[in-house]
């Protein structure tokens, strides 16, 4: 289990990562935490040529809030978003969902982007950023653009960033609003069988489900009365496609999606 | 910027345990290998690569890290430090180890240095903490052996001991 | 009981030392003499310790597939790697080594690495010894072996039925061995008895998995034709006449040495032993050390598993729950090759099959099977849990069905306080005990009365609550002979008996008189060199920090036997008491030194505070260590007779371990202690997920040497049967792929999963053992996973629960049939049949080009290799069938595959079938599509595609979460190529991502 040879380049400047994504493009990989990155390597499931560290980079280390949005660089360690002061009355629903994200030996690492751009279906991070509608900052030596996370993962691992994109930044909508987040997997702190964030909005509630289809996926809920609220939830399970696999049968995950999904719903609307 | 081609071994200095320490590791190198069999630092366990097991827990920079999820080039300028760092001198057991020795927090040892090490950590950042932080903080540890009890036991014990309170009774190495 | 005891840390048996100076040191939590060492990083693993300079490192290629003959293995671009000295596969293998022992009488060989056909997933096909151990994977990447597939058999109940595949000539089919057994009249009880209750169960494939894997250093020297082999190997070192006969040497050629420290075992590490031959192998075959660590995902996929069991267990039960008789049928899947010592795990509990019960009458039927999973071996608990499983499942089905209380099950079937030494029908001496008191005891101090009153509360609040009971005996010291009981009584004539279970220990004294201990156990954490200290002490009236004590084995030089090492929970009943007797030996003669020497007679010598003295004088006294060094300087001066007091080895075999009788008795264990667990469950009604509500285990282990020991031991054997009972089991799919490759995947219990049991002890001396103790580290390991199923059954009402009990499991009998999908939904597209791993879907893609036009696409080598993804080039086979090279990759995952594409069912230019396979370094995959072509309105056409694949190999069992979807993305990307190249994008998705698309096209969520 020890990873294929690889070039290893430790940036300095932004400038380095973005000329070496240019010039590699598939074949170089950002490893930042690496809590996602390293186990791959280490299995030989991935083997990219070169390696780009851009944990040295000071100004990707930064948690700025801007009007009525928070920005976290793509060096922000997850231990230190959590960490942040304003984090509970800012993104109360970060606050909520961060904890269940791996331990504490790997939030210490792990690094909030890394996590977005890893997309595991499961990963509670690329669900909080679906379920507030954040966007993802992408640059490239050519062009920055921000991608929606509703457009932005594509399915399992597969995002809508180019080889030749860094993804610089996530930015979360700052939300006052009620929210709540849920989680079920086998033990404390493995990858979620059922992931379930909600979130208040104008017109009633975002739910947003993450472990059961190939990504995070956001349906907008307007108030129901509950035998109502109850069918569209089935319809909204069923049309997840959940999956068979040695922790959890399809309909146990769709039975979590009914009953995680009307609780959290009425405890965002109550 | 600097790039370290693949298949070249490159020089990798770092403060281990308080002390300068240097030795030349390929990009590919594992932090738990250049540990182990580049510096000789053996007490910094491997048991799963792939982050799962907490074995191979160290502090780098004041941070906890898996060391098996960490390339040796990553640390080159960096502070690390592991289990060898723990106790005052070589024939005086820390107060945490005391505790664990004390509580029979260990049977074969090999998750061990892990467990400190988080340990460690924790109660210098967190000074009283409670018993659900302190299993919140295990949960990224794998023991087979202990049924855990023993460890969350001694590691109440010196929390509440660095927190001021009496040890229940003193053991040294 | 107060509530918080269950979350909360409890102060018992931590570290003390003994209340007062006289008393005995054995008894007493001492602190370990291990754990400064182990605290402080300076501890000695496997791969902590040097090796010679020049020391090659091993890596494994291993089979992607559960049945697969090897057509050819290419090593030439692995052996051109940088740094890589050797390439060896079966064939190689065979030519250095002889196969490895079979355990019945077949016309079986048994391989350490697949020689032309591979039977397990992960069995070892080739290995690379490079420069070090990065190399040596660059190595094993660029092994090229071709395989032709076979059907896989991976049930045990399928494996005895003709049809199955057959995976070794030699057997009867896939049966090694089928015995069967009568004792008493079971036909009679049957026949008269009122009531006939029957349970059918499968116990899983799990294992107690240590932290720290396996590891082999092999050297050969061909100047003496010899080994030398450092292992962190177990024993039993029977194993070590296995090691020496494959490698075609004399056993003292074989020079087997352990580490001084070993990272936890629980049985596993007896199954190093065929990595051993090949590591030793290796060595001979490149004249240099070779070394290897095994890494995680080698030892989760192929090191060693416990035995899964299929079980149909008939009792013949009376009206008040009392069993008559009973009637087994068991058939023990031992995977691939039956390596020694299986099929032990099915005969270790043969004397024990009535559990803790007066059952008189049993009927017996055996089957031992092979399967395409990894080969079986050692495991905490070893056949206990699995046959507990069984018949503890059984006791709480009789209670149900007769309206019988469990516990009043239990104690009307327990043999009687006053029947030890009570001899089972099947031949085990249960030596000692009292389960009726034991029972009292444990639901009096367990508080069983306020765990009912929680269940009626809970049951009243409409909670899922329930109680589950066990009630076991534990064997410890196996009797080496209990393994031939699957021999025919001929054939053991012919054979020669076996029995007997020789633990040895030896003390000397230096020339300044300080005492060593030496004994042939290979601790992994136990504390034995602690409880030795503690022992030897009490015997020379030292302190335990006088006497050093060394565990590591050197088969060279120690004194050992086939029954050495450290499993069957042999030390404190066996091991620790030869030391004692050892140094009683040595003390009796230093008693008649110190006699002469005092001027008085051996009677009156005690040995006090460091010193040998008079015990009617307690000034008349002399150091011990001058007394115990008088043998070094002046041997004329001891009296005649004493010979020396330098150096003393006891061997100790029971004689009650005989071999098994004519009709086929068999006294397997030597000590059985006795357990009764009880515990309250309650299943989450939103989760299903179980929590322990209270956990109470009851012990009676004989005489305690370490109060904090022996807790050590329940505590751990308690974790991980909950692991057993709730989230561990390497799991495989119909076809053999082994799915739970990684620890995020064979779900180890962490600090959050584990409550605290409530210990109980009481302690009835084995009369059989030096120091009265019995084995205690298996127990939990056999009680507790049924115990908890028990309580889950009660809680939720199910007739059957299956383990481990893993929530989505329980969603059929909790809530019912699941509320129906909405109308215009068809069945899910991935409905599936439980094990089947075949991934399901369908997609449609509209093109701008005709149907013919897309037609010859599909038949033309440059669009395919346009439109497969990531495809290097495509070879024409036929008009029909094609080859291509593909790198394939979902996110950072890529690998390199070797492809084929073959197209059938053609109904030009409207449907085709497609048929591809793709084999490469991270797996293969296969599946199967048809393909339909229809006009749309405007000219262009509707690419409909529906599809079947599936997955194995290395990403199937590390990477099984992710599998499906990467599957589908490539397929889809096919797809999308497929349409891009036929001018792709119709007018509607326009506006749309490229991924947007994708998503929609292979059934994504909108």
């Amino acid at each position: 289990m020890k990873p294929a040879a690889f070039d290893y380049v430790r940036a300095e400047h932004l400038d380095e990562v973005l000329d070496g994504l240019t010039r590699e493009g598939g074949d170089a990989r950002i490893i930042a935490g690496g809590q996602s990155l390293m186990p791959m390597l280490n299995m030989r499931l991935a083997r990219p040529k070169t390696l780009i560290d851009i944990m040295r980079l000071p100004e990707l280390a930064r948690i700025e809030r801007k009007g009525g949005s928070v920005t976290v660089g793509a060096g922000v360690r997850q231990a230190t978003l959590l960490a942040w002061p304003e984090l509970g009355k800012t993104l109360p629903l970060v606050a909520q969902a961060l904890p269940w994200t791996g331990h504490v030996q790997t939030r210490s690492r792990g690094t909030v982007c890394g996590s977005i751009a890893h997309a595991d279906p499961s990963a509670e991070l690329p669900l909080v950023l679906s379920a507030l509608g954040g966007e993802v900052h992408l640059r490239s030596t050519k062009k920055r653009r921000r991608v929606p996370a509703g457009e932005f993962f594509a399915g399992m691992m597969v995002t809508a960033r180019a080889d030749d994109e860094l993804i610089e930044a996530i930015s979360l909508p700052a939300n006052q609003r009620a929210c709540a987040f849920r989680e079920v997997a086998r033990r404390h702190g493995d990858f979620a069988i059922v992931a379930c964030a909600a979130v208040a909005t104008d017109k009633g509630v975002r739910l947003a489900i993450g472990g059961v289809a190939d990504m995070p996926v956001t349906r907008e809920f307007p108030r129901l009365e509950s035998g109502a609220l109850d069918d569209v939830l089935n319809t909204f399970a069923y049309e997840l496609d959940a999956r068979d696999d040695v922790h959890a049968s399809a309909r146990y995950r769709r039975d979590l999606v009914r009953l995680l999904g009307a609780e959290l719903i009425r405890e965002v609307l109550s | 910027m600097s790039r370290l081609p693949a298949d070249q071994h490159h020089a990798v200095r770092l403060m281990l345990n308080g002390k300068p320490c240097s030795g030349d590791a390929e990009p590919r190198m594992l932090l738990t290998d250049f540990l182990r069999h580049e510096i000789g630092a053996t007490g910094t366990h491997v048991g799963c690569e792939h982050g799962v097991c907490g074995a191979c827990t160290v502090e780098i920079d004041g941070k906890l890290a898996r060391a098996c999820l960490t390339l040796a080039v990553q640390v080159d300028g960096c502070a690390v430090r592991t289990v060898e760092g723990l106790a005052p001198a070589p024939d005086r057991l820390g107060l945490l180890q005391a505790a664990f020795k004390r509580n029979h927090a260990l049977q074969c040892g090999f998750c061990t240095a892990g467990i400190l090490m988080s340990l460690d950590h924790f109660l210098r950042e967190v000074p009283k903490p409670s018993e659900q932080e302190v299993r919140d903080l295990l949960t990224g540890h794998l023991c087979r052996c202990t049924g855990y009890t023993p460890i969350l036991r001694a590691a109440m014990e010196a929390a509440a001991e660095l927190a001021g309170e009496p040890a229940k009774e003193k053991s040294d190495a | 009981m107060p509530e918080k005891r269950y979350g909360m840390v409890e102060a018992t048996s931590s570290a003390k030392g003994r209340p007062d100076p006289g008393s005995p040191w054995v008894g007493q939590s001492i602190a370990r003499v291990e754990d400064a060492t182990l605290l402080t990083g300076r501890g000695r693993f496997m791969d902590d310790i040097g090796v010679h300079p020049g020391t090659l490192h091993a890596a494994f290629l291993r089979s992607p597939h559960a049945h697969a003959d090897i057509v050819s293995i290419d090593v030439s671009q692995a052996m051109s790697s940088r740094g890589v000295v050797a390439v060896l596969h079966g064939e190689d293998i065979k030519a250095l080594t002889s196969s490895l022992v079979v355990g019945v009488k077949a016309p079986v060989e048994c391989w350490p690495m697949a020689v032309g056909r591979a039977r397990y997933v992960g069995e070892p096909v080739a290995i690379a010894v490079a420069a070090d151990r990065y190399r040596a994977e660059d190595a094993v990447d660029l092994i090229d072996v071709r395989y032709n597939v076979r059907p896989a058999v991976v049930d045990p109940r399928a494996a005895v039925k003709p049809e199955a595949p057959v995976l070794h000539d030699g057997f009867g089919g896939n049966v090694a061995s089928d015995r069967s057994f009568r004792y008493g009249d079971p036909e009679s009880a049957f026949a008269s008895a009122p009531h006939r209750i029957s349970i059918d169960v499968s116990y899983p494939r799990n294992s107690c998995t240590p932290i720290e894997t396996y590891g082999v250093v092999a050297d050969y020297n061909p100047g003496d034709d010899a080994y030398d082999v450092l292992a962190n190997f177990q024993g039993p070192f029977s194993i070590h006449a296995v090691l020496s006969r494959a490698l075609r040497v004399p056993g003292n050629r074989l020079r087997l040495r352990t580490p001084p420290d070993s990272g936890g075992s629980f049985g596993v590490k007896q199954g190093v032993f065929p990595y051993i031959v090949l590591i030793a192998a290796a060595a001979k075959a490149t004249g240099r050390p070779v070394k290897w660590i095994e890494d995680r995902l080698e030892h989760l996929t192929a090191s060693v598993s416990a035995t899964n069991r299929a079980v149909s267990l008939v009792a013949a039960v009376a009206e008040d729950g009392r069993i008559l008789a009973l009637d087994w049928d068991q058939i023990e899947d031992c995977g691939a090759h039956l390596r020694a010592p299986e099929p032990a795990t099915l005969y270790r509990m043969h004397g024990n099959l009535t559990g803790a019960y007066d059952i008189r009458h049993l009927k017996i039927r055996n089957r031992v099977v092979v399967t395409n999973k990894t080969p079986t071996g050692l495991n905490r608990g070893f056949g206990g849990p699995q046959v507990y499983f069984a018949l503890e499942r059984l006791v709480q089905r009789i209670a149900v069905e007769l309206n019988l209380d469990p516990l009043d099950v239990i104690t009307r079937n327990l043999v009687l306080a006053d029947a030890f030494p009570y001899k089972t029908a099947s031949g085990a001496l249960l030596d000692s005990g009292n389960y009726q008191e034991a029972l009292r005891r444990g639901a009096q101090e367990g508080g069983l009365a306020e765990l009912k009153a929680r269940r009626q509360a809970a049951r009243a609040e409409g909670r899922l609550y329930g109680i589950g009971y066990t009630a076991v005996v534990e064997p410890s010291v196996s009797n080496m002979g209990y393994i031939t009981t699957v021999l025919t009584p001929a054939e053991r004539r012919k054979a020669g008996p076996k029995n007997g279970a020789q633990a040895t220990a030896t003390i000397a004294i230096d020339p300044v008189g300080s005492v060593s201990v030496h004994v042939a156990s290979v601790p992994q954490g136990q504390g034995h060199r602690t409880v030795l200290s503690q022992v030897v002490a009490d015997v020379f009236g030292l302190k335990p920090s006088d006497i050093r004590v060394n565990t590591e084995i050197d088969t060279a030089k120690d004194a050992w036997s086939i029954a050495s090492g450290n499993y069957a929970s042999r030390f404190a009943p066996a091991v620790a008491g030869t030391a004692k007797l050892a140094a009683e030996r040595i003390a009796g003669r230093l008693r008649r030194v110190a006699a002469s020497q005092l001027n008085t007679e051996t009677d009156d010598i005690a040995f006090v505070d460091g010193h040998v003295g008079s015990k009617r004088n307690p000034d008349n006294r002399i150091s011990f260590s001058r007394i115990a060094a008088l043998s070094h300087w002046s041997p004329a001066a001891l009296p005649d007779g004493v010979g020396h007091t330098i150096r003393e080895t006891v061997f100790w075999t029971p004689p009650e371990l005989t071999a098994p009788d004519e009709d086929d008795q068999i006294n397997s264990s030597l000590c059985h202690g006795f357990i009764f667990d009880f515990c309250g469950v309650e299943v989450d009604r939103t989760t299903l997920q179980t929590r322990i509500d209270r956990y109470v285990t009851m012990h009676d282990c004989g005489t305690i040497l370490h109060p904090a020991m022996v807790d050590g031991q329940v505590r751990g054997g308690f974790a991980q049967a909950l692991g057993a009972a709730l989230y561990e089991e390497y799991a495989y799919a119909e076809d053999g792929s082994f799915l739970t490759g990684t620890l995020a995947d064979y779900l180890l219990p962490t600090v959050a999963e584990v409550p605290t049991p409530i210990i109980l002890h009481m302690e009835t001396p084995s009369p059989f053992t030096p120091l009265g103790s019995k084995g205690v580290g298996e127990g939990n390991c056999m009680s507790t996973p049924v115990c908890i199923a028990n309580a889950v059954a009660d809680a939720i009402g199910a007739k059957d629960v299956v383990l481990p009990l893993v929530p989505a499991k329980l969603a059929e009998i909790v809530r019912g049939a699941e509320p129906a999908p909405p109308a215009r939904r068809t069945s899910s597209t991935q409905a599936k049949r439980g094990g089947d791993r075949k991934l399901r879907g369908e997609g449609e893609a509209v093109v701008k080009a005709n149907a013919q036009q897309v037609w010859d696409m599909l038949l033309d080598p440059n669009t395919l290799a346009a439109v497969i993804p990531g495809c290097h080039g495509v070879e024409k086979i036929s008009g029909t069938h094609f080859r291509a090279d593909v790198t394939l990759g979902i996110g950072p995952v890529k690998g390199r595959y070797r492809a084929e594409v073959k197209l059938s069912d053609l109904d030009p230019p409207k449907a085709v079938t497609l048929t591809g396979s793709a084999e490469g370094g991270l797996g293969f995959g296969n599946g199967e599509g048809r393909i339909t072509l229809g006009p749309t309105p405007d000219g262009g056409t509707t690419i409909h595609y529906t599809y079947e694949a599936g997955i194995g190999g290395k990403v199937a069992s590390i990477g099984g979460r992710l599998l499906d979807g990467a599957t589908r993305v490539i397929i889809g990307q096919f797809f999308v190529s497929l349409a891009r190249q036929a001018g792709g994008g119709e007018p509607a998705s326009g506006g749309l991502s490229w991924f947007a698309r994708l998503r929609r096209w292979f059934g994504g969520a909108p």
